[in-house]
């Protein structure tokens, strides 16, 4: 005899509602916006049943302006710094209750590279049965593209302007993995709106797995990153096809897989498409050396996670190169 | 029961029997014995609840703002600079109008540095949005911490239980422990009704624009003026249980007829009152006890002070340049009424400097001679300041 | 009222003495009060801690200024530049010490007393804390408390064999003094 699930139980929710959808349409994000897109795929492999915290930000601003909301999901946003923490009390509180709602953090790279670090590492170390997406815009878009620690390396934003004496960010990415790696947090991804089934594949897999996960999701920001909005997956793809952002998985700290890349494009295809980096393409012998440094970037990522050269996978579904590879450390 | 109990250990034992079921803090004195015995208590089994112990007192307040949104009774404590540290979070408390409790066990804030008491943190968080209740001993904090869960509850509003740190938290003396039956009947299990979860999902904390910013503010001061009655049945309906009343939001003790009257508010309130006993030769002096100082109880102030020629109001805390926190809203309530007494302001106290049996006859001895003292700190020892600043 | 000053050096158990002895006043009818000299706790250093113990309610929360009884765990106090700040001039001063009597000088006027509470402390519990055997001395040398309060304190915090222990030491201690000596002391009001 089977036993019939209450019609209001998220099990029960989920099977009348097979495609649900935690963000909904009618936010207000600019058109292309990575995050938005990002957003919506990760609540979707997340389902009904989960709690949010949001930390400020471009997500926080565009999908809840009273008296609207964009969210189908419990929601709630408290600063920027303390999203970790406040998730880590959502997650005591539903222990307490004997109750296995999921619970998941969102954060862009401010909230998470920088506001939120401490909070972050601090919720990692206590390993809270959370989930942690960041939104990695690699810029402060929402109070209009200011440097984070996480704007890569000679990109222009409105505070690390090109000019006679500067070739845009003078300081590299910061390296966020190796510092989530270092707390060996049972699950940590990298993902990126080009790989839409990849990032479901690790959202579900960072809260299928007890303790503490996290999944940084590279995430195209039209306005803050100079190119047209139809733009935003082409150019999120050549982050991942140019070995700028590259795509891994770890356990517990250790590297376990990375998305191999059958034919390795040059940065400049990425790089040309993007207004911030419009100046490293000037007849200047300065805007040359950036752009064999960060070719020297995108070479360094496919040396260490072996990147080049493999086989399409036959057991990956997923339309992506997902290869197996086991036992590097990360740091 | 009665017991003689260190102030720390009694408070724990009163949020313990609340059932707090997430307690979050990090380390600062004087506020850390409280921590550590609700830390023992979790260890031994005595209490089922989560402590979470966070990298900042900027996360504790964060992560009980999470737990009581998503349906757990949560608690934390910290003091001076720590409650600083939390400023951004307890406005966010406030103004999302979280039930969560907090002991501020008071200190005074650096610079210069001090590890002593004085008010002038909790004073710095006056206008957070959140409820504020000063105790003037350990009974009294005890009583309040219960009462506290309950006020909070029932206006969906965060309370700070004021106790001053070392003078109270540090000090052991008789005080009755209510029984776990006692609390029980007197605050039911937590409920809020906009906890975070799935089968009725809400967003908390929107982007809010200016077509709505004001009325929500007026909405949240509103609450905060609303929550004098909850205050009042909280300690009415405690002391039907246990037999003790703390007056709601001001107690007066002192003759009605009394012209000389001095307000306070902490733990000072015990040493005027023994020594008013000592010191008969003043005459009538009401002894005025701000219990609430968010809501400000301005109907009750002008009632007490009706007939007084004189008002000492003494605290521990300013602000620079402009004078006493305290002082200037006495002030401002009493600007109003129909008569009002001469008020002399004085901070006293800071930074741990005792409050002698004999700053009472002192300060009777100096209003006697002066017109109305604006601000001053009166136990300043003026040889100590650098000859270019007495 | 009688209040007590207890000096000592950080980790010979000062605020425990003072918590002790007034939780002994409560156990027998007694108001009373205690606390430390207020500030960072460290290993070593001088603390000073506090008693009140009264007929009557303790509404005060300010310091103890003018002491009837010193505690000195640590004789090596006893020559401490103002350690008889305050005390009344009746008021008498109680010294761990090893040696059978105070120097002459010692105490600026005040008559002292010693007992070897360290070394009585090692014998019963194994460990040089001083506060037991001196608690168990000041009782009965003012009477002010019977010495099966203080037992009754002791066995808020200890209990079998420990407990056993310090019960001994109480008595053995409470043999040391003479009682009663300083009982005019214990009855002269201090406020």
């Amino acid at each position: 005899m089977s036993v019939t699930p209450p019609p209001d139980s998220p099990a029960e929710l989920q099977r009348r509602q097979p495609v649900f959808r935690g963000l909904d349409a009618g936010h207000l994000a600019c058109q292309g916006c990575g995050q938005a897109l990002a957003a919506r795929l990760v609540t979707e492999a997340i389902g009904p049943d989960v709690v949010i915290a949001n930390a400020t930000g471009c997500l926080e601003v565009f999908t809840t302006a009273w008296p609207r909301t964009a969210w189908r999901v419990p929601w709630i946003h408290s600063v920027f710094a303390n999203t970790p923490a406040v998730a880590s009390g959502i997650e005591a509180a539903l222990k307490m209750q004997g109750r296995d709602t999921r619970v998941v953090a969102l954060g862009g790279d401010g909230g998470t590279f920088d506001i939120g670090l401490q909070a972050l590492s601090a919720m990692f170390e206590r390993n809270h049965n959370v989930l942690y997406v960041c939104f990695d815009n690699e810029a402060y878009m929402n109070t209009g593209v200011q440097r984070s620690s996480s704007t890569p390396h000679a990109a222009m934003t409105t505070t690390s302007p090109p000019g006679r004496e500067r070739m845009g960010k003078r300081h590299l990415k910061k390296d966020l993995l190796s510092i989530i790696a270092a707390h060996h947090i049972p699950y940590a991804a990298t993902a990126t709106v080009a790989y839409p089934s990849d990032l479901r594949k690790k959202v579900r897999r960072g809260l299928a797995i007890e303790g503490a996960a996290f999944v940084l999701v590279h995430s195209p920001c039209p306005l803050g990153w100079g190119h047209g909005g139809e733009l935003s997956i082409e150019v999120a793809r050549l982050a991942v096809q140019t070995g700028i952002f590259p795509l891994v998985e770890l356990e517990r700290g250790a590297l376990v897989a990375a998305m191999a890349l059958r034919e390795v494009r040059p940065v400049t295809d990425y790089l040309k498409l993007q207004g911030r980096f419009r100046h490293l393409f000037a007849d200047d012998p300065a805007a040359r050396e950036e752009l064999e440094h960060l070719q020297a970037l995108a070479n360094h990522n496919i040396e260490l996670y072996r990147l080049r050269g493999a086989r399409s996978d036959p057991r990956d579904s997923e339309g992506a190169d997902t290869v197996r590879r086991g036992g590097l450390r990360w740091a | 029961m009665r017991a003689a109990i260190e102030g720390s250990a009694a408070i724990a034992r009163a949020v313990a029997m609340c059932r707090p079921q997430v307690v979050s803090a990090y380390p600062i004195t004087p506020q850390t014995h409280i921590v550590e015995a609700l830390a023992r208590m979790i260890a031994q089994g005595e209490l089922r609840a989560e402590l979470v112990s966070v990298e900042s007192e900027f996360s504790a307040a964060s992560v009980v703002l999470g737990a009581a949104a998503a349906g757990s009774r949560a608690y934390t404590a910290t003091s001076a600079q720590g409650l600083l540290l939390m400023t951004e979070v307890l406005y966010n408390i406030g103004g999302l109008r979280i039930p969560v409790v907090m002991t501020c066990a008071n200190r005074a804030i650096g610079a210069p540095v001090s590890a002593w008491n004085d008010q002038q943190d909790s004073m710095a968080m006056r206008d957070t949005g959140w409820l504020q209740l000063y105790c003037a001993d350990n009974q009294e904090a005890v009583d309040t911490t219960i009462q506290a869960f309950r006020i909070a509850e029932r206006t969906e509003l965060p309370v700070m239980v004021c106790v001053d740190g070392y003078v109270l938290t540090h000090t052991l003396e008789p005080i009755d422990l209510p029984s776990q039956e006692q609390v029980d009947a007197f605050l039911p299990p937590y409920r809020f009704s906009r906890a975070l979860d799935p089968r009725n999902p809400i967003s908390i904390g929107n982007l809010v624009t200016p077509e709505y910013y004001s009325e929500a503010r007026h909405a949240h001061h509103q609450a905060i003026l609303r929550a004098r009655e909850e205050i009042i049945a909280a300690d009415r309906d405690w002391a039907a249980i246990c037999g003790r009343s703390w007056d709601g939001l001001l107690a007066v003790d002192g003759p009605p007829d009394a012209r000389l009257g001095i307000l306070t508010i902490g733990s000072v309130m015990g040493t005027l009152f023994d020594a008013r006993q000592a010191h008969p030769e003043f005459g009538a002096v009401k002894l005025i006890k701000l219990r609430a100082m968010r809501p400000f109880p301005v109907a009750e102030l002008i009632g007490a002070c009706a007939g007084l020629s004189d008002l000492i109001v003494l605290e521990r805390a300013l602000s620079p340049g402009g004078g006493g926190i305290v002082g200037a809203e006495v002030r401002a309530a009493l600007f109003e009424a129909p008569s009002r007494p001469k008020i002399h302001n004085f901070a006293a106290g800071l930074g741990g400097r005792d409050m002698p049996l004999d700053l009472y006859p002192r300060l009777l001895a100096r209003i006697a001679h002066e017109a109305p003292v604006q601000f001053a700190i009166f136990d300043l020892e003026p040889e100590r300041l650098p000859p270019q600043e007495r | 009222m009688t209040e007590i000053r207890i000096h000592g050096r950080g980790g010979q158990g000062n605020v425990i003495a003072a918590y002790i002895l007034a939780q002994a006043a409560f156990e027998c009818g007694k108001f009373a009060q205690a606390f430390p000299s207020f500030g960072p706790e460290r290993r070593g250093a001088p603390v000073t801690a506090f008693v009140r113990i009264t007929g009557v309610p303790v509404h005060r929360h300010c310091q103890v200024l003018a002491p009837a009884f010193l505690i000195l765990q640590d004789h090596a106090l006893l020559h401490a530049a103002g350690i008889t700040q305050g005390l009344l001039p009746h008021g008498k001063i109680l010294v761990n010490w090893s040696r059978p009597i105070a120097p002459a000088t010692a105490g600026n006027g005040h008559q002292v007393v010693v007992i070897p509470a360290a070394s009585l402390a090692m014998e019963y519990l194994g460990k040089p804390v001083p506060n037991t055997a001196l608690l168990a001395a000041l009782l009965t040398l003012t009477e002010m408390l019977p010495l099966q309060a203080l037992e009754r304190a002791l066995a808020l915090r200890f209990a079998g064999e420990m407990l056993e222990r310090n019960l001994s030491l109480v008595r053995k201690a409470a043999q040391m003094v003479p009682a009663g000596l300083w009982k005019e002391a214990a009855d002269a009001r201090s406020d």
